[in-house]
């Protein structure tokens, strides 16, 4: 792709080395690989420049701007390598980062899993960066974050908290086999909170785009202030099994750890919830609800992801899970090569759920009696053997009765697998790209509908 | 709460226990207090130079009050698994990061180009940010007064640095402990890393402190895994040692080449462990493992800006607010129970000179005899609590708990070692377990979860054995309890005695927008809790 026009942003009053063009950052890492007197060098430069504006308690709090590089240099002799990063891009910052790799690697036993440097290859043409974000200023960012903070004072009632990160990155690599890829992007990310002052209600709303220019502020208010409204008050229901609507962020929450669970080598190994029992792994086998399918693909419009991994293998489209289907799992380079197989790894941090037809209030008028969530919190893993996560409901958590959203109720703690619920799938509503995951990453999945979701216990939390 | 990001990224979870490790009694803790020694090294002249430079153009920009710090963060990481290498990688970051206070209201700029122009362009960021956010009078910052300190200077006590170890040493030691662990029958897997950090902070601000320390942390990650020969179950032993603001020789001390073979006998013994059967029991919970339980329940609600507020929309509130109605009359749990905060303890993963206010910190007790006496904070978050601190006749004062996680990363309250003080009798592990009837003994830290408010938790573990009649009868799996977290407090009925204490840590928890990731340590007893929810998280569908 070609470069794009405006490099930095005019928002910015920090050093502009820390943003190069396709060509500065090639020219940057030829030297970097000229200077190597090993068998073999990789080189990885990044950079980029993001201002932030953070408000609590409906006060603008601490808010700043970073710009910042980085140059990592792997060194290897045959099987023998080490990995060495710096910032200092002088002369002889980048000279030392060089030699230091080197001599390490020649003192470090020898990795018997190495795999020679990739030549050059092909990649997806992947459009991420957008002046709109570019270009922001302090004052922006201010404008943006006064949409949230002058309606919750005009309320009255209402304490917002938020915070806006927007900027503009690349990221580049080059090897002595002539490899090089080179990828810059812009991010944007708005999330809010919105807390009633008596203490009993809060809402939640974001949303992440490349694009600055697609992020509706005042909707995402909006969107917060009804939610901490509607979450006034809550009553306390028992624990239990609940069919549950999960709105998108609820879903990419606890969905998204399953695709981090999708190695293949720790399924051959007999570690994962992908081992089969026997011997060997449980691709082919039906895993989940034929309705789901999951794959990942830097191209995708909804996700724009970098379109080449560490090792600069391209990322392309890879179908996991098809009509409920385990595909494939992720199989790193030497672990491909050992199983007679293709790599495919790395791609999974832009993971799409397709979505179906459903709406969020089909799904509400179909329910008898269920829970509408719209955020999981604090998700850890708590058994490996089935990828079983708990967590906590967070932020807007209503009871469904009779097909209607009847009252707020108060937050509960699940004990549950992404595989034993999307077994009990019952709706797919829209794809939404959603915004704040724990684990970050670009992230599309759908609201769902879903029966017997196991709740284990009530948390006084608002 | 810990961060998931960050433990994917060095493929290890959180920490471990000092069963192994030389544990420190809460008697030889005090004895370490740490101090700033004359002969330390002074700041260098070139950064003194920036960081004047950057304040003057702070000054001249208008800036009532500002800071600047220069600091070089690098790390170091020895990745194995079985008996092989899978990566060293050395990280080395250096930069500047300026924040300057206009009109009441913050703002930052970091660069990593150290030059006077660099430096400048940071400090002009930092004032124009300011300036776009200016604050309405009401809400301005107040910052509470901190004697300035000309020339401070602090080294982590340590006897080995880290990064003058031969990296053949380093990947020797590991690779021979996977091989010992190896050797028991069903452990089919061992991933272990050493994780190495060494930070050189430089400090100055407008109100003439300037200070120079160095912080070195060390940690070897360590996991055993059996795996059923028909692959119906595997388990994993992990969090073997805790990490420490210590030099290489804590690593060294602990004997991971020596003690490999019980963890992964302890892998292994797992897989016949006995599903536990859900209900209620007595915990007695050892030092490895009540540490992350303080830290989660106790030392994140009192911090005082989740109390406020200000950190709704992300790591979240505090069940222990408004402060108003909590301090000096809340009951967190019994008479015997005291919760210190300090950043002076050798070994904690807290401990510093000064913070990144240039405050040197105090001991503060935050629960005093089970009721709540204190919170953390900062300068800007002292004067929040002045009608406390009046009414109890202290200073108001920030505790000293500002802190950046790097030079980019503006700084903000990080909790400081947040720690169990011993009780009075000189009791055990084991005697709390002999004086005990129907229970679980819990050892290692294993999954963690908590609520935005820090109501609802429920842990996991690394080892569960059964209790009957003051004995261990067998090793029990799929054990996790659920709490709330006033309940649980007030459920402590023993405490071990200072020969017990012991110090937990992590090097990830996780705060902030953006997200900041500082290391904790909490120091603590085994401890007995009466009649906890058990639930069994071993589901098949």
């Amino acid at each position: 792709m070609s470069a794009p026009r405006s490099l930095f942003g005019k928002g910015s009053i920090i050093s502009p080395n820390d943003m190069m063009s396709r060509s500065e950052a090639q020219a940057f890492l030829e030297r970097v690989v000229k200077l190597s007197k090993a068998d073999t060098i990789g080189a990885q430069l990044g950079g980029g420049y993001n201002g932030n504006i953070r408000f609590a308690a409906n006060r603008i709090s601490t808010s700043g701007g970073v710009s910042n590089s980085q140059l990592v240099v792997q060194s290897g002799y045959g099987p023998k390598h080490a990995v060495v990063t710096t910032g200092d891009f002088s002369d002889a910052g980048i000279e030392r980062a060089v030699r230091q790799s080197e001599a390490i690697a020649r003192l470090v036993p020898d990795d018997p899993e190495n795999m020679p440097l990739l030549p050059p290859q092909q990649y997806n043409d992947v459009k991420a960066y957008f002046d709109s974000t570019a270009n922001l200023t302090p004052a922006d960012r201010a404008a943006a974050a006064h949409t949230a903070l002058d309606a919750a004072k005009a309320a009255g009632d209402l304490a917002a908290a938020g915070f806006i990160i927007a900027g503009s990155s690349y990221n580049a690599i080059a090897s002595n086999t002539g490899l090089y890829a080179y990828f810059p992007a812009t991010s944007a990310n708005y999330q809010l909170t919105v807390r009633t002052n008596d203490g009993t209600g809060s809402g939640w709303a974001a949303a992440d785009n490349p694009d600055w220019s697609q992020i509706d502020f005042k909707a995402v208010s909006d969107r917060a202030i009804q939610k901490a409204r509607a979450s006034r008050n809550p009553v306390a229901v028992e624990p239990g099994r609940y069919t549950v609507i999960l709105e998108p962020q609820a879903v990419g929450d606890l969905v998204q750890l399953l695709a981090f669970s999708l190695d293949a080598r720790s399924a051959d190994e007999g570690r994962s919830a992908f081992s089969k029992t026997g011997g060997g792994t449980r691709i082919g086998e039906k895993i989940v609800d034929s309705k789901v399918t999951l794959f990942s693909d830097p191209a995708d419009p909804q996700l724009r992801g970098q379109p080449w991994n560490g090792e600069g293998l391209p990322l392309n489209r890879e179908l996991w899970i098809e009509n409920g289907v385990l595909k494939q799992l992720a199989y790193s380079r030497f672990w491909a090569q050992k199983k007679n197989t293709r790599p495919n790894n790395g791609g999974l941090g832009a993971v799409k759920m397709i979505g179906g037809d459903a709406t969020t209030e089909q799904m509400i008028a179909s329910t008898p009696r269920g829970i509408l969530v719209t955020r999981l919190w604090y998700l850890r893993q708590v058994d490996p053997r089935t990828v079983l996560y708990t967590g906590l409901t967070r932020d807007g958590t209503f009871l469904i009765e009779n097909g209607k959203v009847t009252k707020a109720v108060k937050n509960l703690r699940f004990n549950e697998s992404p595989l034993f619920m999307l077994n009990n799938l019952e709706m797919i509503g829209r794809a939404e790209r959603v915004a704040g995951t724990e684990s970050g990453g670009n992230v599309v999945f759908p609201t769902i509908k879903v029966k017997d979701f196991n709740f284990t216990s009530l948390s006084d939390a608002v | 709460m810990t961060n998931r990001r960050d433990f994917l990224k060095t493929g290890a979870a959180a920490s471990a226990l000092a069963l192994a490790g030389p544990a420190l009694t809460r008697a030889e803790a005090f004895a370490q207090r740490v101090d700033a020694a004359p002969e330390l090294p002074a700041m260098d002249p070139a950064t003194k130079e920036l960081l004047v430079e950057a304040l003057n153009a702070a000054k001249m920009g208008g800036a009532a009050f500002a800071d600047a710090r220069i600091g070089r963060y690098r790390n170091n990481f020895v990745v194995t698994r079985e008996k092989q290498i899978v990566n060293v990688v050395d990280t080395d970051t250096l930069g500047v990061g300026v924040r300057v206070l206009v009109n009441g209201t913050w703002g930052f700029g970091a660069s990593r180009d150290l030059t006077k122009a660099g430096v400048v362009a940071a400090t002009r960021e930092a004032l124009a940010i300011a300036k776009a956010n200016a604050l309405p009078a009401a809400d301005r910052v107040r910052l509470a007064a901190a004697t300035p300190t000309p020339d401070g200077r602090y080294v982590t006590p340590h006897r080995i640095d880290p990064f003058t170890v031969p990296i053949e040493e380093k990947a020797d030691l590991l690779i021979r402990a996977n091989t010992e662990a190896m050797k028991v029958n069903g452990v089919k897997f061992v991933n272990s890393n050493m994780f190495f950090v060494k930070e050189e902070k430089n400090y100055a601000n407008t109100e003439g402190t300037f200070t120079t320390q160095t912080v070195i942390r060390s940690w070897l990650p360590f996991a055993a895994t059996a795996v059923k020969p028909d692959f119906s179950d595997f388990q994993t032993r992990t969090n073997v040692i805790q990490p420490a603001a210590r030099g290489y020789e804590y690593l060294t001390d602990a004997k991971p080449v020596e003690n490999a073979q019980k963890w992964g006998e302890e892998a292994a013994e797992k897989l016949a462990a006995k599903p536990v059967e859900v209900g209620r029991y007595d915990l007695v919970l050892h030092p490895s493992h009540l540490w992350l339980t303080i830290h989660e329940s106790i030392a994140h609600p009192t911090e005082l800006d989740r109390a406020m507020g200000y950190e709704a929309n992300y790591a979240g509130t505090s069940f222990l607010a408004p402060p108003r109605e909590k301090l000096g009359k809340f009951r967190y749990g019994p008479s015997f129970m005291n919760i210190e905060g300090d950043r002076d303890q050798e070994g904690g993963c807290s401990t510093i000179g000064w913070d990144d206010d240039g405050v040197k910190p105090d001991r503060f007790l935050i629960i005093k005899n089970g009721v709540v006496n204190d919170y953390q904070t900062t300068r800007e978050q002292a004067p929040m609590l002045d009608w406390w601190y009046e009414s109890q006749k202290r200073p108001v004062r920030s505790h000293g708990c500002c802190h950046g996680d790097n030079w980019s990363s503006v700084q903000f309250q990080r909790m400081p070692n947040v720690s169990l003080l011993p009780g009075v009798k000189e009791q055990s592990y084991e005697d709390l377990i002999a004086a005990t009837d129907k229970g679980i003994a819990i050892i290692g830290d294993g999954s963690f979860s908590i609520d935005q408010q820090r109501y609802n938790a429920q842990f996991g573990g690394q080892l569960f054995y059964e209790i009957k009649g003051g004995k261990i009868v067998g090793q029990l799996k799929d054990v996790a309890y659920q709490m709330r977290t006033p309940d649980f407090w007030n459920a402590m009925d023993m405490i071990g005695g200072k020969k017990s204490y012991e110090m937990g840590a992590s090097f990830f928890d996780g705060k902030g927008q953006p997200g900041q990731v500082n290391a904790v340590s909490h120091g603590c007893v085994p401890s007995r809790f009466r009649n906890i929810n058990v639930i069994n998280t071993g589901r098949k569908a």
